[in-house]
């Protein structure tokens, strides 16, 4: 599970009505371009929603699917983000084998990752692990010879990062601190 | 006041003055139906929903108000998705208003659903479906504004049944902000900043064409577009959908472009060191291959529709605007950088201003613009060598031009023409003489056969006081002939010239010059059906023609009839083709400018 190469990010604040998904994933279905990931909910404001779409395809019909998108009525700002001013971070939920004997590694791992275990079974446990995408693909192939039952992750989310002179904050505890290199 | 939905929806077209509502009734619609009776607004009923979508859209074309249509839901609605997906490729502004199985039974595969707003998500600019009676006079007023305001398209407004028959308050949005589009934001006034990059462009351009498409119309634009040429002395282009955007006549007119577009048209663009697009959005058929298209050219790109600028050609200067606004923002820079006088017209020569710095102030940035007269003389002189031609040979064959021309010199200057899709209206865009805005009806970027006859009832209905003629195909005809049935019931006397040359013939002229002359599937017979026959079975007055001579008598007998339809079956030269031709996919380079080519020497 590797993002593209080409990988980009599309983010569109939307209206939250029925029907505006649809409208925005028919741009990419009716070329034959497939999303890669997508993550949608209501933003602070009720009235509208925040799609995040990361797509796998060349920038010159991906400029020109924006401009498509931002032609929708029901689209009511756009922006692509490039993966280097933005901000992003995914979920990853996951059931791994985890027999008796694997348990006390499944659990370190998830220690140095930082991530916490939510549900534990006779032979396997349930895993959440939030973050960077790099980090969520690090952690996923650490735990994959451990044997996975089944794994859902949610398809990245992302902001601009904000603009600053300063050196980034570090207000929240560093989880996400190898992210900065 | 309280109201049903249904006259609600009534109402609020009544606000919107709507005059005509062209529709077919069915289940889901008929709570809509009913308060139609008491309504001033006046319903055409038609024979297929086809018609009512393209009679709406003929309607738009003419009076540049929203055309509305009326159908039921299921078959009723999907009928009329090709209406849609004419009017999203042309841009036309309609409204179609489709009845929807009650919300409670939607899903559940009910008698006569159909998901029409997922159906045509893709070929309307927006659509809604109503889940509350209460929402009708704003979505109405929203899909109008949608419809009408910066790039036209076609949206459809789906009302459940149990929608039409709830009770809902009265009210009218009485402005926009009080319509929920947050997301709606057409933009009319171009970057000056850019306005002035392209005003420098165009004084020092040697070779410069204007490229005039359907955004021209769209805008408003025709006086403006008229004013730039004359100011700068740049000849024009109009492209198929902006027929009648500039004068034919006019001497910087040179015509249209494209795939069969005249050869001075063709060729000064791609010669042409400037090409300033206006409402144009270099379609395949406009531009041929696109890495051969206009090598040299810089392009100055106006367009209302910012997805349109670099879709298929990067512009040097791209301005997102109305053409009408950004031509007058132009013509004021122009004026600022010194070119202040007509470079061309009478007004010039009175002036005695040509050649090089023609039309500018001394000592401004204009008065060191290159001459443009090297530039217009070698279109004169490709006008001269290659005009578009054909021979009516005395006792010969019909040929399908020589009716076109005939026709042209024998009705009003501001007839309006309405063709369907292939050769005859080729041969319509090519030789009638369009010398004003809105008297050219086709159907461009989707090219749906069986245009031509709705349409042309839409165009009467919205212009009254004009003649409206449909040159039409054989083929076409045969798809939407039974508009003419509601035409009689109406009396909405249309004309239509059918160029019967007993085949599919654009189909035919490429199976001839790039299949090897294999013709499959083309034939359909000059006499089946009879459409003189038929064409009074539909209460029309029909004529048959079936040589040169006859061609007049026939056109003046039914410019004289004025209380029904009239069809003219012209019987044409099946084995004539559309010259020039760019073949589908060669450069403009390319052009074959008549059959001694064509049929490869032949």
């Amino acid at each position: 599970m590797k993002a593209p190469v080409r990988h980009h990010i599309v983010s569109a604040r939307v209206e939250n009505k029925a029907g505006v998904l649809a409208r925005v994933s028919g741009l990419f279905s009716r070329r034959g371009f497939n999303i890669y990931s997508l993550a949608v909910a209501p933003t602070h404001d009720e009235r509208f929603s925040r799609i995040t779409i990361v797509v796998d395809v060349e920038s010159a019909p991906l400029e020109q699917i924006v401009r498509q998108l931002d032609k929708l009525v029901n689209v009511v700002e756009i922006a692509e983000l490039a993966p280097e001013e933005a901000t992003e971070r995914e979920l990853l939920l996951a059931t791994v084998c985890a027999a008796p004997a694997d348990r006390g590694q499944v659990i370190a791992l998830v220690g140095v990752f930082e991530g916490t275990i939510v549900d534990v079974g006779l032979d396997a446990m349930t895993v959440l692990l939030a973050g960077s995408p790099s980090k969520i693909d690090d952690f996923e192939a650490l735990i994959r010879p451990f044997g996975i039952i089944e794994l859902q992750r949610t398809g990245r989310v992302a902001l601009p990062k904000l603009a600053r002179r300063a050196a980034r904050l570090r207000a929240v505890p560093s989880g996400e601190s190898h992210e900065v290199s | 006041m309280q109201l049903t939905g249904a006259q609600a929806l009534i109402k609020s077209l009544e606000m919107k003055d709507v005059e005509v509502i062209f529709g077919l009734p069915g289940g889901a619609i008929l709570p809509v139906y009913d308060p139609i009776l008491d309504s001033p607004i006046r319903h055409i009923l038609v024979r297929h929903e086809q018609g009512a979508g393209h009679m709406a859209e003929g309607y738009a074309h003419v009076t540049g108000r929203p055309g509305v249509a009326m159908v039921t839901s299921g078959p009723g609605a999907t009928n009329i998705v090709t209406p849609l997906a004419d009017a999203a490729m042309d841009s036309i502004p309609i409204v179609v208003i489709t009845g929807q199985v009650a919300t409670g039974s939607i899903g559940t595969d009910a008698f006569q659903e159909c998901p029409i707003t997922g159906v045509t998500m893709d070929v309307t600019k927006h659509n809604w479906l109503v889940t509350d009676a209460q929402d009708i006079p704003r979505v109405v007023a929203e899909a109008f504004e949608v419809a009408s305001t910066g790039r036209p398209g076609p949206v459809l407004i789906d009302v459940p049944k149990d929608v039409s028959n709830a009770q809902m308050d009265w009210y009218w949005p009485s402005s926009v902000s009080e319509l929920d589009l947050p997301g709606y934001h057409p933009a009319t006034e171009g970057d000056p900043r850019a306005v002035r990059e392209a005003a420098k462009l165009i004084l020092c351009a040697s070779r410069p064409v204007i490229y005039a498409g359907g955004g021209v119309l769209k805008a408003h634009a025709a006086d403006e577009l008229k004013e730039l040429a004359e100011r700068t002395g740049i000849p024009v282009v109009t492209t198929l959908m902006a027929r009648g955007a500039f004068p034919d006549s006019h001497p910087l007119a040179l015509g249209m472009p494209g795939m069969h577009g005249n050869y001075t048209a063709v060729t000064a663009m791609q010669r042409a060191d400037l090409l300033v697009a206006l409402g144009a959005r270099f379609d395949d058929r406009v531009t041929g291959k696109v890495s051969a298209f206009a090598p040299e050219a810089k392009v100055i790109h106006v367009d209302v529709d910012p997805a349109e600028l670099g879709k298929v050609r990067q512009a040097e200067v791209q301005i997102v605007g109305d053409a009408r606004r950004v031509i007058g923002e132009l013509l004021r820079s122009l004026a600022a950088l010194g070119l202040c006088e007509p470079t061309t017209g009478e007004a010039a020569v009175v002036a005695g201003r040509s050649g090089r710095g023609a039309g500018a102030a001394p000592d401004s940035p204009a008065s060191a613009r290159p001459d443009l007269g090297p530039w217009m003389a070698q279109i004169r002189a490709w006008q001269k060598q290659f005009p578009l031609t054909y021979r009516q040979e005395e006792g010969g064959a019909l040929k399908p031009q020589y009716v076109v021309e005939v026709l042209r010199d024998m009705t009003p200057d501001d007839t309006i023409v309405v063709a369907g899709v292939g050769q005859h209206q080729m041969w319509a865009s090519q030789y009638w003489r369009f010398d004003y805005p809105y008297t050219w009806v086709n159907s461009g970027g989707a090219g749906t056969m069986g245009f031509a006859v709705p349409a042309s009832i839409g165009a009467k209905v919205g212009r009254p006081g004009k003649m409206v003629w449909a040159i039409d195909g054989d083929g076409c005809f045969q798809m939407t002939a039974q508009e003419l049935v509601t035409a009689s019931a109406e009396r909405i006397p249309v004309k239509v010239a059918i160029l019967n040359n007993a085949y599919l013939g654009m189909v035919r002229q490429w199976q001839e010059l790039f299949y090897e002359e294999r013709y499959s599937e083309v034939y359909l017979s000059p006499d089946l059906p009879d459409y003189v026959k038929w064409a009074e079975a539909m209460g029309a007055v029909g004529v048959r023609v079936e040589s040169a001579e006859e061609v007049a008598p026939a056109i003046e007998k039914a410019n004289g009839v004025d209380d029904r339809p009239v069809v003219v079956d012209f019987r044409t030269d099946a084995f004539e083709k559309v010259y020039p031709m760019v073949p589908a996919g060669a450069s403009n380079d390319d052009i074959i400018v008549g059959p001694a080519q064509g049929e490869g020497g032949r």
